[in-house]
Order: structure tokens, then C-alpha cells, then sequence
């Protein structure tokens, strides 16, 4: 199964895709944007501040979307000693890290009309807070530590520690009294969303997605190129 | 009609705020990663002309040295 993650398949196909997933990008951020800002109805509570919802939550999700998975592939990179999974681990973090970013500003600029400030210290928001220096100690870790086995290491312990915290971000709304309102869209139960909400919603989510994996490809590119540049020096 | 879509009934400043917040940090993200990108491209393009006639029949040989070789010419255009 390991074999279809292998490095220069994936760098073949990467090197074709980028433009197309640039170009589909704009175009499903385009029309998530007119929807979003033009289209869609305000709030009868909250008016236009509600639009914000379409950049802070997908970004919010994105961000944690991309934790899990980082400490995913780092379980599997520690138990099968796969250095490529930390590879594709690595390329993830830094859009998961602007994602995170984002969902912190903008959630702070929603926070203003609504709630009166823009910030406090209640469960969601901190625990996002800590969510974004588990980002930047695994950016750095990186960053910081050359040898290559002591690096996936370190890495894939602050990863495994740090995706504690999303499950405490997902349910702080429930466990503790917050400032901030419960899920509006339920997997599993009935979502209390209107569909003229969800829809912008969904079109902005899948125009973050597709951001995420462009930087995805792009970034895992340049870690295979920089191997490839050890490899000459060996030669 | 233009005033309701700047102002947004006193929301405007926020919502405005957010959003172009959201397309920097993208518009910075991607710069950032691009560059990076190019200057390992062209740095690898670079070592593979400084090598010898040997070492470069040996490096040729492999598909991703020449994709990233290709790439790089591309990126230019």
C-alpha cells in the first residue's frame, strides 16, 4: 500500500496538477465569494456580521482538519518508520498553520459586533489559541533540528500531544459555558443551517480545500527537490 | 444599492476587514511557497550543470531529476 505514497510518482503527478487545482481554485473561490458576500441573506439577529461565518468556520475546520491528519501520518511515519509519510506531514503544516491564523482574526473581528469584544479568554478560542502554538512548535521543530531521525521524532510527539486538544476545540462549546454558539451543521442530526447559508458555506469550504492542497503540492515539491539537491552533492 | 454592499448597515468595516484579511494571508502563503519552490528549482538546476560528464549521465537517468529540469524551464515561462 506504502508504494502508491512513493516519492517520485507523487512528484510526477504534482508537477502536472498544480495549475489545474490553482485554476479551479479562482474559480470556485469567485463563485463562493459573490455568494458569500452578494447573495446570500443576512441574519435576522446578527445582519451582515454573518457573513464572516463564511471565512471563519471553514478556516476553522481546515485548520483542524489538518492537525488530525499531521498527527495521523506521524503515528503511521513513527510505527512504520516511513520517512515519507512525515514528508507529506511536514508539507501540510503550513497551511493548516494560516488556516488557523485566519480563523483566530476573523473570529476575532466577528467577535466585536457580536459579542461587544475581540477576544476572551473562554474554552473555544483558547483552546484554538493553543492549537496554533502546537502549529508553530511543529513548524519550528522542523525548522530547528537537521537529523533526520531525531527531527520525525520530535515532530511526531508534539503532533500526537497536540491533536489531544481537537477534540477539547470541537466539544468545548458543550463541555463548558462559552461565549460562542453550538455546531449549526450535525453529520449525524439535523442541521439548523438554512440551505441559503450552507450553500455559500460549503462553496467557500471547498475553495479552502482546494487552497490547502495546492500549498500541499507546491510545499511537498520543494521538500522533494531539496532532497533531490542532497542526492546531487552525493553523487 | 453600492452603499448597502460597502456599509453593510454599519457591518461593513467587519466584514470587509475579515475577508480581505483571509485573501492576504492567502495572497502571502502562496508568494511565500512559490518562491521557496523556484529557488530550490533553480538551485537544483544549478548543481545538475556544475556536474561532471559522469555523474551527469548517472543523475539524467532518473525521471524526477529531469521533471524538476522541465519544470523549472516551464516555471520561467
Amino acid at each position: 500500500m506504502f508504494k502508491l505514497f512513493e516519492p517520485n510518482k507523487i512528484f510526477s503527478i504534482n508537477s502536472r496538477i498544480t495549475k489545474y487545482i490553482l485554476f479551479l481554485f479562482i474559480i470556485v473561490l469567485s463563485i463562493g465569494l459573490v455568494e458569500a458576500l452578494f447573495l446570500s441573506p443576512e441574519d435576522y439577529i446578527q445582519s451582515h456580521s454573518v457573513r464572516i461565518m463564511y471565512v471563519h468556520v471553514p478556516s476553522a475546520w481546515i485548520a483542524l482538519g489538518i492537525f488530525s491528519l499531521i498527527a495521523l501520518l506521524s503515528v503511521i511515519s513513527f510505527i512504520f518508520k516511513n520517512k515519507n509519510f512525515s514528508i507529506i506531514a511536514k508539507s501540510l503544516a503550513p497551511s493548516g498553520f494560516v488556516f488557523n491564523i485566519i480563523a483566530l482574526i476573523t473570529g476575532s473581528i466577528w467577535g466585536k459586533p457580536t459579542w461587544g469584544t475581540w477576544w476572551v479568554w473562554d474554552a473555544r478560542i483558547t483552546s484554538m489559541l493553543i492549537l496554533l502554538f502546537f502549529y508553530a512548535m511543529y513548524i519550528l521543530a522542523w525548522r530547528i533540528f537537521n537529523e533526520r531521525e531525531k527531527v520525525a521524532k520530535i515532530t511526531s510527539i508534539i503532533a500526537i500531544l497536540g491533536v489531544i486538544n481537537v477534540p477539547i476545540i470541537k466539544f468545548s462549546v458543550d463541555w463548558w459555558s462559552t461565549l460562542h454558539q453550538n455546531s449549526s451543521i450535525n453529520i449525524l442530526s439535523e442541521s439548523t443551517i438554512h440551505p441559503s447559508m450552507l450553500l455559500p458555506l460549503l462553496m467557500m469550504t471547498a475553495a479552502f480545500l482546494l487552497f490547502s492542497l495546492l500549498i500541499f503540492l507546491m510545499k511537498y515539491n520543494t521538500e522533494l527537490i531539496k532532497i533531490k539537491n542532497k542526492g546531487l552533492d552525493r553523487l | 444599492m453600492i452603499n448597502e454592499i460597502i456599509f453593510m448597515k454599519g457591518y461593513g468595516l467587519y466584514v470587509w476587514a475579515a475577508f480581505s484579511f483571509t485573501l492576504i494571508s492567502f495572497a502571502t502563503l502562496y508568494t511565500l511557497i512559490k518562491i521557496n519552490l523556484v529557488k530550490e528549482q533553480n538551485k537544483f538546476s544549478t548543481k545538475f550543470g556544475l556536474l561532471d560528464k559522469e555523474k551527469f549521465k548517472v543523475a539524467q537517468i532518473q525521471s524526477t531529476h529531469r521533471e524538476i529540469l522541465a519544470n523549472r524551464i516551464s516555471s520561467k515561462i
